[in-house]
C-alpha cells in the first residue's frame, strides 16, 4: 500500500473505458471529424522511403471532389469503361447482399453479412490488383469474388450449404474459398490471414515470381497479435503484399475506440513498424484504387509492403445475428461526411457525362434480375436445413488426406445412426 | 550408414529433404546462421542458401501463420519452435488454420507442413524450458502427432512427416537428444554412438507414421510409451526382471491401435508412461482405448505413470521426473498376483 502521506497529495487513479460520441437516439454531428479537401493530398514517388511520407498516415487520401469531379494527384484516370465496370459491380454486389440478406430472413440459411456502404474497399481494391495475385480476405470482401468472375450461383450454394456447395456444407455463409480465382480460405478466427498473406508474400518473393498477396482485416481485429506479427513479419522481410485495415467505425458492437482510434490512426500503425502506409477515403472508389495500384507496384518493384487503411462506415448490421439500433444512433450512417461509395460513383459518371439516372435505374434492375436468377437455381441443389444435401460420408473427408482408423470407426457409427435417423 | 546422434540425425533429415525438394523450407528462431540453439539446423543456410534456412522475428503466432500461407503458396515448410513451452503464441495459427485448411476449403488448400519442437525435462530447463504438451495437440482434429526415440526413427520419422501432406507436430525428446536415458540422472549420459540405433542410414528413408515398435518382446505386461519414457521404461522392465511387452508409440496421431490391442490382448496387463502433466494427458485417451477394447483381456487395472500435474520445477525436476522408483511402483502393482 502507498502511505497515506502521499496518496493524499495525488488525485485517485481512474480507468479510461472508451465510449462512442452517439448511441441510440442521439443527434450526431461529425463536424470534428477531420475530412480533407480532395486532390490535396502529395502522391509520394513509387520509390519514397516509408520514413519519409509519414505525413500521409495522418492525412486522407481523397480523389472525388463535392462537385464529384477527379481531382488532384491520385487521380488513377480510369477509362469510363473501367469505371463502369466498377459502378456495375459494386452495385451487384450490395443487391446481391440486400437479396441473400432476405434469403436468411426467410429461413433458407443460418447467417449472412453484408458490406454496404464498404463496397469500394474490395471491388476498387480488386480491380486495381492483377487476377492471380493472392487475395487473403476478411469475412467482408465478397466484392473480390465479384471482380475476378466467381459465379453468383457458387456463391449462393455455399450461402445455402447446399448439395452444389464446393466446401460441402462445412463452413458458416460467405466464408468462402476459391483457389482457382486467387482468394484464399476464409476463416472465422479474426485477423490469422494476415501472418498468412505476409507468408505467402515471401515464398513468392522467395522464388522469385512477381505476384503479389493483399490481405484484409477490420479495425477492430488490428488489436489481435496475429496483426503486430504480420506487421513484424511484413517490413523484417519486406514482403511484397498490400495489408489492407477496413475501418469500418464498428467491430459489431464496439467502437473504433476499443482498437485504439481514440489515441491514433490505424494508418500510423504503418509508420512504428517502418512500413509505408496511406490513408484513404474507403467511400470514394477511384481513391481506394490509386492507393492500392500505387502499393501493388511498390511492391512488384521489390519496394516491400504498404499498410492502407481504408475510412469507411458499416452501414449496415454485423450480420444477421446483429441488432445495431441497440448500441448506436441511425443517424451515423444518414450523416456520415463520407457518403456512399456507389452513389459517389453514380454521379462521378453522370458528371462525366457518360451515365444517367435512367441507365442507373436499368443497372439496379438487372443487377436484382440476375440474384434472384441465382437463387433460384441455386435453391434447387436445396437450401439449409431441408434434406441431407451432402453425401454422408463427406463429414469425415478432408480432415487428413486419407483417413485413419479412428475416423473410419466413427464415420460407421455416423453411417449407423443415419440409417436409424432417416431410414431409407 | 552413419553413426549419429538424434540432432545429427535430425539435421541429416532436413537436409535430404531440402535436397530433394526446392518447396522445403526451414524458419524458426536462431534456426540460419548460427544453426539452432540445439544444433538441428546447422550448417543448412550455408548450404542451401538464406531463402532456404532463415531466422524468423520472436514470434510463433508469426512462424506458424507464415507457414500457412506459405503453403498455400505451394512451399512445404519445416518452422522450428525453439522449445514446445513457446507454441502456445502459436496455436491459433496451427490448431484453426492449419489443421483445419483441408476441411474449411474442402481440399483446395492444405498445410504441407512439419513443425518441429524440442520437449520434455531432465535437463534443468525449469517450467518454461521442460513441458510436454503434446495432448494439447492430440486433442486436435487434423493434425498429426509424432515423438521419436531414436536418432534412425527421428530422421526417418521426419522425413515421412515432411512427406506427409497433412500438418505434423514433429515434438523432439531434447534429454535424449545425445543419448538415451534410464532414469538414473545421477549417471552420465552414454553417447548414442554405444546403442545400434545410432546407425542412420545417410540418404533417404522413411519410418512410416501412424507404425508403433515393439522395442522388448515379452508377455507378462504391456508397457506404452514414447519419446524419452521409451528407456526409462525399459530399462526399468530389465531392473525388475520383469518379461514385459514395451511398446514405442513413435505416433500418437493416428496412434497404432492394432499393435496396442495386440499386445493387451497377449498380456493381459497395461501400464501407460509419459512424462506429461497427468491429467487429461494422453494417458487419459490409451487408458481407454485399451479398455475399450481389452477390457475382457485385462487382467489388472490399467496404471498410467505420469509427471504430477504441477509445473515442471527447477530444482525439484528429479523428483517431478517419472522415473525408476514411480514407474517400478506402478510395475510390481499390475503383475503382483503373476509373482505370487
Amino acid at each position: 500500500m502507498v502511505d497515506d502521506n502521499r496518496k493524499s497529495n495525488l488525485p485517485p487513479l481512474t480507468l479510461h473505458i472508451p465510449e462512442p460520441k452517439f448511441r441510440p437516439g442521439d443527434v450526431v454531428d461529425y463536424s470534428d471529424l477531420d475530412i480533407p479537401q480532395a486532390g490535396a493530398q502529395a502522391r509520394p514517388d513509387i520509390n519514397t522511403a516509408p520514413k519519409d511520407m509519414r505525413d500521409m498516415v495522418y492525412d486522407m487520401v481523397r480523389v472525388l471532389d463535392d462537385g464529384h469531379k477527379a481531382v488532384g494527384p491520385w487521380d488513377p484516370k480510369l477509362d469510363d469503361e473501367t469505371l463502369l465496370t466498377m459502378l456495375r459491380t459494386m452495385v451487384q454486389v450490395r443487391t446481391f447482399d440486400d437479396r441473400l440478406h432476405r434469403q436468411q430472413r426467410q429461413g433458407k440459411t443460418s447467417f449472412y453479412m453484408k458490406c454496404t456502404g464498404e463496397e469500394a474497399t474490395s471491388v476498387a481494391a480488386a480491380m486495381a490488383l492483377h487476377a492471380d495475385d493472392m487475395c487473403f480476405p476478411s469475412y467482408r470482401q465478397q466484392g473480390i469474388l465479384f471482380v475476378r468472375g466467381y459465379p453468383m450461383i457458387e456463391m449462393v450454394n455455399q450461402i445455402f450449404s447446399n448439395k452444389a456447395d464446393k466446401l460441402k456444407g462445412r463452413q458458416l455463409p460467405i466464408m468462402y474459398s476459391s483457389r482457382e480465382l486467387n482468394f484464399f480460405t476464409v476463416s472465422g478466427n479474426l485477423t490469422t490471414q494476415y501472418p498468412q498473406a505476409v507468408g505467402w508474400a515471401m515464398a513468392s518473393a522467395s522464388k522469385g515470381d512477381s505476384r503479389i498477396a493483399a490481405v484484409w482485416c477490420g479495425e477492430g481485429s488490428t488489436a489481435e497479435g496475429d496483426f503486430h506479427a504480420a506487421m513484424t513479419f511484413a517490413t523484417v522481410y519486406n514482403a511484397p503484399v498490400i495489408m489492407n485495415v477496413v475501418n469500418n467505425q464498428w467491430a459489431i458492437s464496439s467502437f473504433s475506440g476499443f482498437a485504439g482510434a481514440e489515441r491514433t490512426t490505424f494508418a500510423a500503425r504503418g509508420a512504428g513498424y517502418g512500413i509505408a502506409a496511406l490513408r484513404v477515403d474507403g467511400n470514394d472508389p477511384l481513391a481506394v484504387y490509386a492507393a492500392t495500384s500505387w502499393a501493388a507496384e511498390r511492391a512488384r518493384t521489390n519496394q516491400g509492403p504498404t499498410l492502407i487503411e481504408h475510412f469507411t462506415y458499416r452501414a449496415e448490421a454485423h450480420s444477421t445475428s446483429d441488432d445495431p439500433t441497440a448500441y448506436r444512433s441511425a443517424q451515423e450512417r444518414e450523416e456520415w461526411p463520407l457518403g456512399d461509395p456507389i452513389n459517389r460513383l453514380n454521379k462521378h459518371l453522370i458528371q462525366r457525362g457518360v451515365w444517367s439516372d435512367e441507365q442507373q435505374e436499368a443497372l439496379d434492375a438487372e443487377c436484382l434480375e440476375a440474384v434472384k436468377e441465382a437463387v433460384k437455381e441455386a435453391a434447387k441443389n436445396g437450401i439449409l436445413g431441408h434434406g441431407l444435401h451432402q453425401p454422408f460420408e463427406t463429414m469425415f473427408q478432408d480432415v487428413f488426406e486419407e483417413m485413419p482408423w479412428h475416423l473410419k470407426e466413427q464415420a460407421a457409427q455416423a453411417n449407423k445412426e443415419r440409417e436409424i435417423k432417416w431410414p431409407s | 550408414m552413419a553413426v549419429m546422434n538424434m540432432i545429427e540425425a535430425i539435421n541429416s533429415g532436413l537436409e535430404t529433404m531440402m535436397e530433394r525438394d526446392d518447396n522445403v523450407v526451414i524458419m524458426g528462431e536462431d534456426v540460419g546462421y548460427f544453426g539452432g540453439v540445439f544444433r538441428a539446423t546447422a550448417g543448412l543456410q550455408e548450404k542451401f542458401g538464406k531463402t532456404r534456412c532463415f531466422d524468423t522475428p520472436i514470434s510463433e503466432c508469426g512462424i506458424i501463420g507464415a507457414a500457412v500461407g506459405m503453403c498455400a503458396y505451394g512451399l512445404r515448410p519445416v518452422p522450428e519452435i525453439q522449445f514446445a513451452d513457446y507454441i502456445y503464441p502459436g496455436m491459433d495459427q496451427l490448431i484453426s488454420e492449419a489443421a483445419r485448411l483441408r476441411y474449411r476449403s474442402a481440399g483446395e488448400f492444405t498445410a504441407p507442413m512439419t513443425v518441429r519442437s524440442p520437449v520434455g525435462g531432465g535437463i534443468f530447463g525449469g517450467q518454461t524450458h521442460s513441458q510436454s504438451p503434446e495432448a494439447m495437440f492430440t486433442h486436435v482434429s487434423g493434425l498429426k502427432t509424432v515423438i521419436p526415440s531414436t536418432p534412425y526413427d527421428a530422421k526417418g520419422l521426419l522425413i515421412a512427416s515432411i512427406e506427409d501432406n497433412d500438418p505434423v507436430l514433429f515434438l523432439e525428446p531434447k534429454r535424449i537428444y545425445n543419448g538415451p536415458f534410464t532414469g538414473y540422472y545421477d549417471n552420465p549420459v552414454s553417447p548414442w554412438s554405444k546403442f545400434a540405433e545410432s546407425e542412420v542410414p545417410e540418404g533417404h528413408y522413411t519410418v512410416p507414421l501412424g507404425k508403433a515398435k515393439i522395442v522388448r518382446e515379452g508377455d507378462a505386461v504391456t508397457v506404452l510409451a514414447y519419446g524419452t519414457m521409451v528407456h526409462v521404461a525399459k530399462a526399468v522392465v530389465e531392473e525388475h526382471g520383469i518379461n514385459a511387452e514395451v511398446i514405442d508409440l513413435r505416433t500418437l496421431v493416428p496412434v497404432d491401435i492394432e499393435t496396442i490391442e495386440k499386445s493387451v490382448k497377449k498380456t493381459g496387463r497395461c501400464l501407460i508412461v509419459h512424462e506429461a502433466t497427468r491429467t487429461s494427458g494422453f494417458g487419459a485417451e490409451l487408458s481407454a482405448l485399451v479398455q475399450e477394447r481389452c477390457f475382457y483381456h485385462l487382467e489388472a487395472p490399467i496404471e498410467r505413470v505420469t509427471g504430477f500435474d504441477t509445473p515442471y520445477p527447477h530444482s525439484l525436476e528429479w523428483a517431478y521426473f517419472p522415473g525408476p522408483v514411480r514407474i517400478g511402483e506402478a510395475l510390481e502393482k499390475i503383475v503382483r498376483d503373476l509373482k505370487s
